[in-house]
Protein backbone atom coordinates (compact mmCIF):
# COMPACT_ATOMS: atom_id res chain seq x y z
CA UNK A 1 0.00 0.00 0.00
CA UNK A 2 1.10 3.63 -0.98
CA UNK A 3 1.48 6.02 2.40
CA UNK A 4 -0.91 8.64 1.54
CA UNK A 5 1.06 12.05 0.93
CA UNK A 6 -1.03 14.43 3.36
CA UNK A 7 -0.52 12.53 6.16
CA UNK A 8 1.92 13.28 8.90
CA UNK A 9 3.43 10.19 10.37
CA UNK A 10 5.36 9.08 13.69
CA UNK A 11 8.34 6.84 14.20
CA UNK A 12 6.40 5.13 16.27
CA UNK A 13 4.11 3.79 13.32
CA UNK A 14 1.02 6.29 13.92
CA UNK A 15 -0.69 8.71 10.85
CA UNK A 16 -1.97 12.17 11.86
CA UNK A 17 -4.24 13.73 9.51
CA UNK A 18 -5.32 17.72 10.12
CA UNK A 19 -8.78 18.87 10.02
CA UNK A 20 -8.61 22.23 10.43
CA UNK A 21 -7.18 23.74 14.09
CA UNK A 22 -7.92 19.31 14.98
CA UNK A 23 -6.48 16.23 13.59
CA UNK A 24 -7.31 12.89 13.18
CA UNK A 25 -4.72 9.77 14.39
CA UNK A 26 -4.48 6.00 13.32
CA UNK A 27 -2.20 3.54 12.47
CA UNK A 28 -0.31 3.14 9.61
CA UNK A 29 -0.19 -0.02 7.26
CA UNK A 30 3.13 -0.90 8.45
CA UNK A 31 2.16 -1.80 11.72
CA UNK A 32 -1.05 -3.06 10.64
CA UNK A 33 0.58 -5.76 8.77
CA UNK A 34 3.13 -6.28 11.70
CA UNK A 35 0.43 -6.92 14.06
CA UNK A 36 -1.23 -9.19 11.66
CA UNK A 37 -4.89 -9.81 12.36
CA UNK A 38 -6.35 -7.21 14.79
CA UNK A 39 -8.99 -8.34 17.07
CA UNK A 40 -9.46 -5.90 20.08
CA UNK A 41 -8.93 -2.03 20.49
CA UNK A 42 -8.80 -0.08 23.78
CA UNK A 43 -9.54 3.55 23.12
CA UNK A 44 -9.78 6.62 25.75
CA UNK A 45 -13.24 8.62 26.00
CA UNK A 46 -14.15 11.45 24.84
CA UNK A 47 -12.56 14.29 26.98
CA UNK A 48 -9.58 12.58 27.69
CA UNK A 49 -5.82 14.57 27.46
CA UNK A 50 -3.45 12.77 25.28
CA UNK A 51 -0.07 13.21 25.65
CA UNK A 52 2.52 13.59 22.69
CA UNK A 53 4.66 10.44 22.87
CA UNK A 54 2.50 8.77 25.30
CA UNK A 55 0.61 5.99 24.77
CA UNK A 56 -3.31 6.63 24.41
CA UNK A 57 -4.13 3.04 23.90
CA UNK A 58 -3.62 -0.30 22.69
CA UNK A 59 -4.43 -2.92 19.58
CA UNK A 60 -4.66 -6.07 20.11
CA UNK A 61 -3.90 -8.76 17.37
CA UNK A 62 -3.51 -12.92 18.02
CA UNK A 63 0.49 -12.44 18.13
CA UNK A 64 0.38 -9.66 20.69
CA UNK A 65 -0.71 -6.78 22.11
CA UNK A 66 0.36 -3.35 21.17
CA UNK A 67 0.19 0.52 22.90
CA UNK A 68 -0.53 2.82 20.36
CA UNK A 69 1.40 6.50 21.08
CA UNK A 70 -0.19 9.70 20.44
CA UNK A 71 2.12 11.76 18.05
CA UNK A 72 0.60 14.88 19.78
CA UNK A 73 -0.79 16.77 23.16
CA UNK A 74 -4.34 17.86 23.28
CA UNK A 75 -8.32 16.53 24.30
CA UNK A 76 -9.85 14.16 22.56
CA UNK A 77 -12.87 14.82 20.95
CA UNK A 78 -14.33 12.03 19.10
CA UNK A 79 -13.27 8.29 19.11
CA UNK A 80 -13.88 6.17 16.15
CA UNK A 81 -16.87 3.94 17.70
CA UNK A 82 -16.53 1.72 14.49
CA UNK A 83 -13.16 0.01 15.15
CA UNK A 84 -14.11 -0.78 18.68
CA UNK A 85 -17.31 -3.32 17.50
CA UNK A 86 -15.12 -4.27 14.23
CA UNK A 87 -10.52 -4.08 14.94
CA UNK A 88 -10.55 -5.75 11.15
CA UNK A 89 -11.28 -2.40 9.68
CA UNK A 90 -7.63 -1.15 10.54
CA UNK A 91 -6.22 -4.26 8.75
CA UNK A 92 -8.50 -3.11 5.73
CA UNK A 93 -8.28 0.40 5.78
CA UNK A 94 -5.55 1.45 8.05
CA UNK A 95 -5.75 5.02 6.71
CA UNK A 96 -9.45 5.38 6.66
CA UNK A 97 -9.66 3.63 10.29
CA UNK A 98 -8.61 6.40 12.59
CA UNK A 99 -8.84 5.36 15.98
CA UNK A 100 -9.38 9.51 17.87
CA UNK A 101 -9.77 12.97 16.95
CA UNK A 102 -7.35 15.11 18.92
CA UNK A 103 -8.71 19.02 19.74
CA UNK A 104 -6.87 21.95 21.58
CA UNK A 105 -3.51 20.66 19.36
CA UNK A 106 -0.59 22.06 22.19
CA UNK A 107 2.62 20.05 21.29
CA UNK A 108 3.39 17.63 18.46
CA UNK A 109 6.33 14.86 18.20
CA UNK A 110 8.97 15.08 15.19
CA UNK A 111 6.62 13.91 12.35
CA UNK A 112 7.84 12.66 8.79
CA UNK A 113 6.43 13.09 5.72
CA UNK A 114 5.13 10.02 3.43
CA UNK A 115 8.42 9.90 1.31
CA UNK A 116 10.37 9.83 4.79
CA UNK A 117 8.29 7.35 6.38
CA UNK A 118 8.72 4.71 3.34
CA UNK A 119 12.01 5.37 3.58
CA UNK A 120 12.40 5.27 7.67
CA UNK A 121 10.15 1.99 7.36
CA UNK A 122 11.49 0.42 3.87
CA UNK B 1 -15.89 -35.04 18.88
CA UNK B 2 -18.81 -34.82 21.42
CA UNK B 3 -18.73 -32.58 24.80
CA UNK B 4 -19.48 -34.84 28.13
CA UNK B 5 -23.17 -32.91 28.02
CA UNK B 6 -23.63 -33.74 24.71
CA UNK B 7 -23.19 -37.25 25.74
CA UNK B 8 -25.65 -37.44 28.61
CA UNK B 9 -28.63 -39.14 28.98
CA UNK B 10 -31.43 -38.71 31.53
CA UNK B 11 -31.16 -41.39 34.21
CA UNK B 12 -28.04 -42.55 33.64
CA UNK B 13 -25.07 -42.09 36.07
CA UNK B 14 -23.09 -43.34 38.98
CA UNK B 15 -25.89 -42.99 41.92
CA UNK B 16 -24.06 -44.83 44.78
CA UNK B 17 -26.31 -43.33 47.10
CA UNK B 18 -29.25 -45.62 48.54
CA UNK B 19 -32.79 -43.80 48.43
CA UNK B 20 -32.98 -41.33 51.38
CA UNK B 21 -34.48 -42.64 54.20
CA UNK B 22 -34.68 -39.21 56.96
CA UNK B 23 -36.57 -36.21 56.46
CA UNK B 24 -35.52 -33.84 54.09
CA UNK B 25 -34.74 -30.57 55.19
CA UNK B 26 -33.94 -27.51 52.27
CA UNK B 27 -32.29 -23.78 52.82
CA UNK B 28 -34.62 -20.70 53.08
CA UNK B 29 -36.71 -20.12 49.55
CA UNK B 30 -34.49 -17.45 48.96
CA UNK B 31 -31.59 -19.58 49.09
CA UNK B 32 -32.88 -22.00 46.99
CA UNK B 33 -31.48 -22.43 43.60
CA UNK B 34 -33.99 -21.13 40.70
CA UNK B 35 -32.51 -22.48 37.76
CA UNK B 36 -31.84 -25.89 37.09
CA UNK B 37 -28.60 -27.81 37.67
CA UNK B 38 -26.88 -28.91 34.24
CA UNK B 39 -25.21 -32.18 35.37
CA UNK B 40 -23.89 -34.31 33.15
CA UNK B 41 -25.64 -38.12 33.49
CA UNK B 42 -22.98 -40.38 32.68
CA UNK B 43 -22.03 -43.81 33.51
CA UNK B 44 -18.27 -44.30 35.03
CA UNK B 45 -17.36 -46.28 32.27
CA UNK B 46 -18.23 -44.01 29.67
CA UNK B 47 -17.04 -40.91 31.25
CA UNK B 48 -13.17 -42.42 31.51
CA UNK B 49 -13.35 -43.27 28.35
CA UNK B 50 -14.47 -39.89 27.43
CA UNK B 51 -11.20 -38.19 29.40
CA UNK B 52 -9.11 -41.34 28.23
CA UNK B 53 -10.51 -39.59 24.41
CA UNK B 54 -9.58 -36.56 25.44
CA UNK B 55 -6.03 -36.98 26.96
CA UNK B 56 -5.12 -39.00 23.71
CA UNK B 57 -5.78 -35.77 21.68
CA UNK B 58 -3.40 -33.62 23.72
CA UNK B 59 -0.08 -33.46 24.22
CA UNK B 60 1.67 -33.00 27.84
CA UNK B 61 4.92 -33.48 28.97
CA UNK B 62 4.21 -37.00 29.49
CA UNK B 63 3.92 -37.59 25.54
CA UNK B 64 6.91 -35.71 24.48
CA UNK B 65 9.19 -33.06 23.90
CA UNK B 66 7.97 -29.79 24.96
CA UNK B 67 10.19 -27.10 24.88
CA UNK B 68 7.66 -23.73 25.42
CA UNK B 69 9.86 -21.03 26.09
CA UNK B 70 9.65 -19.46 29.82
CA UNK B 71 7.54 -22.49 30.66
CA UNK B 72 9.74 -24.60 32.13
CA UNK B 73 8.26 -27.62 31.21
CA UNK B 74 10.28 -30.39 33.04
CA UNK B 75 9.96 -33.74 33.80
CA UNK B 76 7.30 -33.75 37.27
CA UNK B 77 8.98 -37.11 39.59
CA UNK B 78 6.36 -39.41 40.44
CA UNK B 79 7.61 -39.83 43.76
CA UNK B 80 6.38 -36.16 43.96
CA UNK B 81 2.93 -37.20 43.55
CA UNK B 82 3.58 -40.26 45.35
CA UNK B 83 4.40 -37.68 48.59
CA UNK B 84 1.47 -35.65 47.82
CA UNK B 85 -1.04 -38.18 47.83
CA UNK B 86 0.10 -39.76 51.65
CA UNK B 87 -3.15 -39.49 53.79
CA UNK B 88 -1.23 -37.42 56.22
CA UNK B 89 -0.53 -34.85 53.61
CA UNK B 90 -4.16 -35.22 51.52
CA UNK B 91 -6.37 -35.16 54.13
CA UNK B 92 -5.78 -32.42 55.79
CA UNK B 93 -8.25 -29.48 56.65
CA UNK B 94 -6.98 -26.13 56.64
CA UNK B 95 -8.72 -25.06 59.98
CA UNK B 96 -7.57 -27.93 61.78
CA UNK B 97 -5.77 -26.59 65.21
CA UNK B 98 -1.64 -26.32 64.86
CA UNK B 99 -1.17 -29.02 67.41
CA UNK B 100 -2.77 -31.83 64.86
CA UNK B 101 -0.78 -30.53 62.04
CA UNK B 102 2.87 -30.23 63.46
CA UNK B 103 4.12 -32.19 60.16
CA UNK B 104 2.60 -30.10 58.12
CA UNK B 105 3.76 -26.92 59.75
CA UNK B 106 7.29 -28.32 59.59
CA UNK B 107 7.60 -29.25 55.90
CA UNK B 108 6.42 -25.63 55.60
CA UNK B 109 8.97 -24.36 57.84
CA UNK B 110 11.39 -26.78 56.19
CA UNK B 111 10.98 -25.93 52.68
CA UNK B 112 10.83 -22.29 53.76
CA UNK B 113 14.56 -22.74 54.93
CA UNK B 114 15.46 -24.24 51.52
CA UNK B 115 14.42 -21.40 49.26
CA UNK B 116 15.99 -19.00 51.45
CA UNK B 117 18.80 -21.01 51.30
CA UNK B 118 18.16 -21.18 47.38
CA UNK B 119 17.93 -17.61 47.15
CA UNK B 120 19.76 -15.84 49.82
CA UNK B 121 16.73 -14.37 51.54
CA UNK B 122 15.36 -14.53 54.72
CA UNK B 123 11.71 -15.14 55.16
CA UNK B 124 9.40 -16.96 52.58
CA UNK B 125 5.60 -16.62 52.24
CA UNK B 126 3.55 -19.48 50.52
CA UNK B 127 0.32 -17.70 49.67
CA UNK B 128 0.70 -16.79 46.32
CA UNK B 129 -0.88 -19.46 43.96
CA UNK B 130 1.37 -18.97 40.83
CA UNK B 131 3.79 -16.02 39.41
CA UNK B 132 1.92 -14.14 38.67
CA UNK B 133 0.46 -13.53 42.20
CA UNK B 134 3.94 -13.85 43.42
CA UNK B 135 4.89 -10.69 41.61
CA UNK B 136 1.34 -8.85 42.91
CA UNK B 137 2.77 -9.61 46.67
CA UNK B 138 6.24 -8.84 46.37
CA UNK B 139 4.95 -5.61 44.88
CA UNK B 140 2.69 -5.38 47.52
CA UNK B 141 5.53 -5.70 50.01
CA UNK B 142 7.51 -3.03 48.33
CA UNK B 143 5.08 -0.23 48.27
CA UNK B 144 4.12 -1.34 51.96
CA UNK B 145 7.42 -0.78 53.01
CA UNK B 146 7.53 2.70 51.27
CA UNK B 147 4.36 3.82 52.81
CA UNK B 148 5.62 2.98 56.11
CA UNK B 149 8.37 5.01 55.70
CA UNK B 150 6.38 7.87 54.76
CA UNK B 151 7.69 7.57 51.42
CA UNK B 152 4.34 8.35 49.37
CA UNK B 153 5.92 9.71 46.17
CA UNK B 154 7.31 6.53 44.65
CA UNK B 155 4.98 5.82 41.57
CA UNK B 156 6.61 3.77 38.90
CA UNK B 157 7.91 0.54 38.48
CA UNK B 158 10.86 0.22 35.98
CA UNK B 159 10.27 -2.66 33.95
CA UNK B 160 13.04 -3.71 30.86
CA UNK B 161 11.41 -4.25 27.78
CA UNK B 162 12.36 -7.90 27.64
CA UNK B 163 10.26 -8.62 31.12
CA UNK B 164 7.29 -11.10 31.07
CA UNK B 165 4.24 -9.66 30.25
CA UNK B 166 2.96 -10.07 33.85
CA UNK B 167 5.49 -7.80 35.38
CA UNK B 168 3.70 -4.30 33.95
CA UNK B 169 0.25 -6.33 34.52
CA UNK B 170 1.31 -6.77 38.12
CA UNK B 171 2.95 -3.43 38.40
CA UNK B 172 -0.43 -1.93 36.99
CA UNK B 173 -2.60 -4.47 39.30
CA UNK B 174 -0.77 -2.68 42.60
CA UNK B 175 -1.20 0.49 41.58
CA UNK B 176 1.77 1.52 40.19
CA UNK B 177 3.02 3.42 36.31
CA UNK B 178 4.98 1.07 34.91
CA UNK B 179 7.99 3.00 33.09
CA UNK B 180 10.04 0.84 29.89
CA UNK B 181 13.64 0.12 29.83
CA UNK B 182 15.36 -0.59 26.72
CA UNK B 183 17.53 -3.30 25.87
CA UNK B 184 20.49 -2.50 24.29
CA UNK B 185 22.30 -3.89 21.45
CA UNK B 186 23.25 -7.03 23.72
CA UNK B 187 19.52 -7.98 24.42
CA UNK B 188 20.70 -6.64 28.41
CA UNK B 189 19.20 -3.69 29.93
CA UNK B 190 20.35 -0.62 28.51
CA UNK B 191 22.24 1.40 31.73
CA UNK B 192 22.01 4.51 30.12
CA UNK B 193 18.09 4.45 29.70
CA UNK B 194 17.98 2.95 33.02
CA UNK B 195 19.79 5.71 34.36
CA UNK B 196 17.35 8.40 32.46
CA UNK B 197 14.55 6.91 34.13
CA UNK B 198 15.33 6.20 37.65
CA UNK B 199 14.34 9.11 40.55
CA UNK B 200 12.49 10.02 43.56
CA UNK B 201 9.43 8.76 41.68
CA UNK B 202 11.00 5.03 41.72
CA UNK B 203 9.42 2.38 43.76
CA UNK B 204 11.43 -0.37 42.12
CA UNK B 205 12.95 -2.31 39.48
CA UNK B 206 11.32 -5.86 38.38
CA UNK B 207 13.64 -7.87 36.47
CA UNK B 208 14.20 -11.49 35.07
CA UNK B 209 17.53 -12.74 35.11
CA UNK B 210 18.93 -14.51 33.06
CA UNK B 211 16.03 -12.20 31.09
CA UNK B 212 13.64 -14.12 28.10
CA UNK B 213 15.87 -13.84 25.77
CA UNK B 214 18.09 -16.36 27.76
CA UNK B 215 20.85 -13.81 29.00
CA UNK B 216 22.17 -13.27 32.03
CA UNK B 217 22.80 -9.51 32.50
CA UNK B 218 26.80 -8.74 33.12
CA UNK B 219 25.37 -5.44 34.34
CA UNK B 220 23.79 -7.02 37.12
CA UNK B 221 25.55 -5.80 40.67
CA UNK B 222 25.70 -2.15 39.13
CA UNK B 223 21.88 -2.23 38.05
CA UNK B 224 20.44 -3.69 41.39
CA UNK B 225 23.11 -0.44 43.01
CA UNK B 226 21.86 2.30 40.76
CA UNK B 227 18.55 1.14 41.78
CA UNK B 228 19.33 1.31 45.35
CA UNK B 229 21.02 4.28 44.97
CA UNK B 230 17.49 5.81 43.57
CA UNK B 231 15.63 4.42 46.52
CA UNK B 232 13.89 1.92 44.66
CA UNK B 233 13.87 -1.28 45.47
CA UNK B 234 14.78 -4.90 43.45
CA UNK B 235 12.15 -7.27 42.41
CA UNK B 236 13.38 -10.69 41.18
CA UNK B 237 11.15 -12.42 38.76
CA UNK B 238 11.75 -16.29 39.32
CA UNK B 239 10.24 -17.64 36.19
CA UNK B 240 13.84 -18.49 34.89
CA UNK B 241 15.15 -19.06 38.23
CA UNK B 242 15.93 -22.60 36.41
CA UNK B 243 18.96 -21.47 34.64
CA UNK B 244 21.07 -20.48 37.85
CA UNK B 245 19.45 -22.39 40.74
CA UNK B 246 22.32 -23.60 43.10
CA UNK B 247 24.56 -21.53 41.10
CA UNK B 248 23.84 -17.69 41.71
CA UNK B 249 21.39 -16.43 44.74
CA UNK B 250 19.54 -13.46 43.88
CA UNK B 251 19.95 -12.15 47.02
CA UNK B 252 23.67 -11.62 46.39
CA UNK B 253 23.18 -9.56 43.32
CA UNK B 254 21.25 -6.97 44.59
CA UNK B 255 17.47 -8.14 44.64
CA UNK B 256 14.95 -7.60 47.73
CA UNK B 257 12.43 -9.62 47.08
CA UNK B 258 11.57 -12.56 44.54
CA UNK B 259 9.03 -15.07 43.61
CA UNK B 260 9.42 -18.72 42.23
CA UNK B 261 7.59 -20.81 40.58
CA UNK B 262 7.13 -24.26 42.44
CA UNK B 263 5.49 -25.89 39.60
CA UNK B 264 8.70 -25.13 36.96
CA UNK B 265 11.45 -24.94 38.88
CA UNK B 266 10.68 -26.99 41.43
CA UNK B 267 8.70 -29.70 38.88
CA UNK B 268 5.16 -29.84 39.86
CA UNK B 269 2.98 -30.18 37.26
CA UNK B 270 1.53 -27.27 35.79
CA UNK B 271 -0.01 -25.70 32.29
CA UNK B 272 -3.53 -27.66 32.64
CA UNK B 273 -1.53 -30.71 34.64
CA UNK B 274 -2.10 -29.17 38.27
CA UNK B 275 -2.10 -26.24 40.34
CA UNK B 276 0.40 -23.64 40.56
CA UNK B 277 2.66 -22.18 43.46
CA UNK B 278 4.16 -19.18 43.48
CA UNK B 279 6.00 -18.18 47.09
CA UNK B 280 7.60 -15.15 47.01
CA UNK B 281 10.98 -15.29 49.40
CA UNK B 282 11.89 -11.64 50.80
CA UNK B 283 14.65 -10.00 52.90
CA UNK B 284 13.99 -8.97 56.54
CA UNK B 285 13.30 -5.56 56.15
CA UNK B 286 10.02 -6.53 54.79
CA UNK B 287 9.22 -9.10 57.23
CA UNK B 288 6.97 -7.45 59.24
CA UNK B 289 4.27 -6.89 56.27
CA UNK B 290 4.34 -10.51 55.11
CA UNK B 291 0.61 -11.98 53.64
CA UNK B 292 -1.32 -14.65 55.68
CA UNK B 293 -1.02 -16.49 59.00
CA UNK B 294 2.35 -18.31 59.90
CA UNK B 295 2.42 -21.30 62.26
CA UNK B 296 4.81 -19.89 65.27
CA UNK B 297 5.53 -22.04 68.67
CA UNK B 298 2.15 -23.85 67.64
CA UNK B 299 0.40 -20.86 66.80
CA UNK B 300 -0.96 -19.46 64.00
CA UNK B 301 0.23 -15.85 63.91
CA UNK B 302 0.12 -12.63 61.83
CA UNK B 303 2.79 -10.13 60.88
CA UNK B 304 2.63 -6.78 62.62
CA UNK B 305 1.75 -4.54 59.56
CA UNK B 306 0.47 -7.49 57.41
CA UNK B 307 -0.48 -6.52 53.57
CA UNK B 308 -3.21 -9.04 54.89
CA UNK B 309 -4.18 -12.01 52.45
CA UNK B 310 -3.43 -13.02 49.37
CA UNK B 311 -5.42 -16.26 49.54
CA UNK B 312 -7.05 -18.19 52.06
CA UNK B 313 -5.08 -20.14 54.14
CA UNK B 314 -1.36 -21.07 53.37
CA UNK B 315 -1.57 -21.22 49.77
CA UNK B 316 -1.16 -24.69 47.80
CA UNK B 317 -0.21 -26.87 50.18
CA UNK B 318 0.00 -30.40 48.07
CA UNK B 319 2.00 -28.27 45.53
CA UNK B 320 4.61 -27.45 48.54
CA UNK B 321 5.07 -31.34 49.59
CA UNK B 322 5.93 -32.50 45.95
CA UNK B 323 8.52 -29.24 45.49
CA UNK B 324 9.73 -30.41 48.99
CA UNK B 325 9.91 -33.95 47.76
CA UNK B 326 11.86 -32.64 44.58
CA UNK B 327 14.27 -30.56 46.68
CA UNK B 328 14.91 -33.64 49.34
CA UNK B 329 15.73 -35.96 45.93
CA UNK B 330 17.73 -34.22 44.80
CA UNK B 331 19.47 -32.82 47.83
CA UNK B 332 22.83 -31.10 47.07
CA UNK B 333 23.19 -31.81 43.87
CA UNK B 334 20.58 -28.81 42.91
CA UNK B 335 23.47 -26.72 40.86
CA UNK B 336 23.03 -29.73 38.38
CA UNK B 337 19.55 -28.73 37.34
CA UNK B 338 21.15 -25.66 36.01
CA UNK B 339 23.93 -26.58 34.44
CA UNK B 340 21.90 -29.42 32.53
CA UNK B 341 19.28 -27.20 31.59
CA UNK B 342 21.66 -24.52 29.71
CA UNK B 343 23.59 -27.28 28.59
CA UNK B 344 20.86 -28.59 26.81
CA UNK B 345 19.83 -24.80 25.67
CA UNK B 346 23.25 -24.55 24.35
CA UNK B 347 23.51 -27.79 22.60
CA UNK B 348 20.51 -27.05 20.33
CA UNK B 349 21.19 -23.39 19.74
CA UNK B 350 24.77 -24.57 17.96
CA UNK B 351 23.41 -27.22 16.43
CA UNK B 352 20.83 -25.01 14.85
CA UNK B 353 22.28 -22.12 14.64
CA UNK B 354 23.81 -22.37 10.47
CA UNK B 355 20.32 -22.64 9.84
CA UNK B 356 18.16 -20.39 12.22
CA UNK B 357 19.13 -16.80 12.89
CA UNK B 358 19.78 -16.54 16.53
CA UNK B 359 18.59 -13.24 18.10
CA UNK B 360 21.36 -12.84 19.94
CA UNK B 361 24.21 -14.96 19.09
CA UNK B 362 26.37 -15.87 22.01
CA UNK B 363 26.42 -18.43 24.54
CA UNK B 364 22.90 -18.62 26.09
CA UNK B 365 21.21 -19.54 29.55
CA UNK B 366 17.98 -22.29 29.70
CA UNK B 367 16.81 -20.92 26.55
CA UNK B 368 17.69 -19.03 23.34
CA UNK B 369 15.08 -17.11 21.23
CA UNK B 370 15.67 -17.55 16.96
CA UNK B 371 14.72 -14.41 14.76
CA UNK B 372 12.81 -15.52 12.04
CA UNK B 373 12.32 -12.28 10.33
CA UNK B 374 15.18 -12.57 7.37
CA UNK B 375 13.75 -15.87 6.57
CA UNK B 376 9.86 -14.61 6.58
CA UNK B 377 10.61 -11.37 4.83
CA UNK B 378 11.79 -13.84 2.21
CA UNK B 379 9.82 -16.51 2.00
CA UNK B 380 6.52 -15.56 3.96
CA UNK B 381 6.73 -18.88 6.19
CA UNK B 382 6.05 -17.40 9.52
CA UNK B 383 7.30 -18.61 13.39
CA UNK B 384 3.61 -19.22 13.40
CA UNK B 385 3.94 -21.74 10.35
CA UNK B 386 7.00 -23.38 12.19
CA UNK B 387 5.33 -23.94 15.27
CA UNK B 388 2.30 -25.61 13.64
CA UNK B 389 4.86 -27.63 11.71
CA UNK B 390 6.72 -29.34 14.64
CA UNK B 391 3.05 -30.82 15.67
CA UNK B 392 3.60 -33.10 12.97
CA UNK B 393 7.00 -34.38 14.27
CA UNK B 394 5.24 -34.65 17.47
CA UNK B 395 7.04 -31.78 19.60
CA UNK B 396 5.16 -28.89 21.17
CA UNK B 397 5.74 -25.90 19.63
CA UNK B 398 8.06 -23.36 21.52
CA UNK B 399 6.72 -20.11 22.70
CA UNK B 400 6.36 -17.87 19.49
CA UNK B 401 5.96 -13.98 18.91
CA UNK B 402 7.61 -13.15 22.24
CA UNK B 403 9.45 -11.46 23.32
CA UNK B 404 8.60 -8.63 21.95
CA UNK B 405 11.71 -7.14 20.91
CA UNK B 406 12.67 -9.90 18.54
CA UNK B 407 10.25 -10.40 15.44
CA UNK B 408 8.73 -13.70 14.35
CA UNK B 409 10.52 -15.08 18.23
CA UNK B 410 11.06 -18.56 18.99
CA UNK B 411 11.73 -18.96 22.41
CA UNK B 412 12.99 -22.84 23.18
CA UNK B 413 13.68 -23.67 26.73
CA UNK B 414 14.41 -27.52 26.45
CA UNK B 415 14.92 -28.09 30.03
CA UNK B 416 17.44 -30.07 31.91
CA UNK B 417 15.38 -33.40 31.74
CA UNK B 418 15.69 -34.21 28.05
CA UNK B 419 18.33 -36.77 27.06
CA UNK B 420 20.32 -36.18 24.10
CA UNK B 421 18.73 -38.67 21.79
CA UNK B 422 15.17 -36.35 22.37
CA UNK B 423 17.18 -33.06 21.35
CA UNK B 424 18.70 -34.46 18.15
CA UNK B 425 15.05 -35.71 17.20
CA UNK B 426 14.08 -31.94 17.91
CA UNK B 427 17.55 -30.57 15.79
CA UNK B 428 16.57 -32.95 13.38
CA UNK B 429 12.50 -31.81 13.05
CA UNK B 430 13.97 -28.14 12.95
CA UNK B 431 16.67 -28.79 9.92
CA UNK B 432 14.08 -30.71 8.09
CA UNK B 433 11.71 -27.68 8.42
CA UNK B 434 14.10 -25.08 7.33
CA UNK B 435 14.40 -27.52 4.27
CA UNK B 436 10.90 -27.47 4.03
CA UNK B 437 10.95 -23.81 4.24
CA UNK B 438 12.70 -23.02 0.74
CA UNK B 439 11.91 -26.57 -0.96
CA UNK B 440 7.84 -26.60 -0.11
CA UNK B 441 7.36 -23.40 1.78
CA UNK B 442 3.10 -24.05 1.11
CA UNK B 443 3.78 -28.17 3.31
CA UNK B 444 4.92 -25.35 5.92
CA UNK B 445 2.35 -23.30 5.84
CA UNK B 446 -0.42 -25.77 5.39
CA UNK B 447 0.65 -27.62 8.73
CA UNK B 448 -0.12 -29.42 10.70
CA UNK B 449 -1.48 -32.34 9.06
CA UNK B 450 -1.39 -35.24 11.29
CA UNK B 451 -3.18 -33.85 14.10
CA UNK B 452 -6.74 -34.16 15.89
CA UNK B 453 -7.61 -30.49 14.22
CA UNK B 454 -5.67 -29.28 11.58
CA UNK B 455 -4.54 -25.18 11.23
CA UNK B 456 -7.21 -23.16 13.54
CA UNK B 457 -8.69 -19.85 13.07
CA UNK B 458 -7.29 -18.02 16.13
CA UNK B 459 -8.30 -14.75 14.41
CA UNK B 460 -12.19 -15.92 14.06
CA UNK B 461 -11.69 -17.55 17.60
CA UNK B 462 -10.40 -14.33 18.79
CA UNK B 463 -13.84 -12.05 16.91
CA UNK B 464 -16.21 -14.40 17.71
CA UNK B 465 -15.38 -16.64 20.81
CA UNK B 466 -17.51 -18.84 21.90
CA UNK B 467 -17.28 -18.63 25.86
CA UNK B 468 -20.18 -20.65 27.32
CA UNK B 469 -22.00 -24.10 26.32
CA UNK B 470 -25.59 -23.01 26.05
CA UNK B 471 -27.76 -25.57 27.33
Amino acid sequence: MIDPKELKYSRDDEWLRYDGDDAYVGITDYAQSELGDLVFVNLPEVGDEVVAGEPFGDVESVKAVADVYSPISGEVLEVNEDILDDASLINSDPYGAWFVKVGNISETVELLSADEYDEYRG
Amino acid sequence: MKLIFEKSIPGRGQDIFPACDVPVALPAEDKLRKAEVHLPEISENEMGRHYTALAKRAHGVNDGFYPLGSCTMKHNPRINEKMANLPGFAKLHPLQPAHTVEGANALIADLEKMLCEITGMDGVTFQPAAGAHGEFTGLLLIKAYHTDRGDTERSEILVPDAAHGTNPASATMAGYKTVVIKSNESGTVDLDDLKAHLGPKTAGLMLTNPNTVGLFDPNIMEITRLVHEAGGLCYYDGANLNAVIGIVRPADIGFDVIHMNLHKTFSTPHGGGGPGSGPCAYKDFLAPFAPGLVCKDGEYVRAEKSIGNMTGFYGNFLVMVKAYAYLLTIGKDVHTLAENAVLNANYMQEKLKDLYPIAFDTTCMHEFVIGLDPIYRKTHVSALDVAKALLDYGIHPPTIYFPLIVHEALMIEPTETETKETLDEAIKAFREIYERIFNAPESVQMAPQTTPVLRLDDTKAAREPHLRYEF
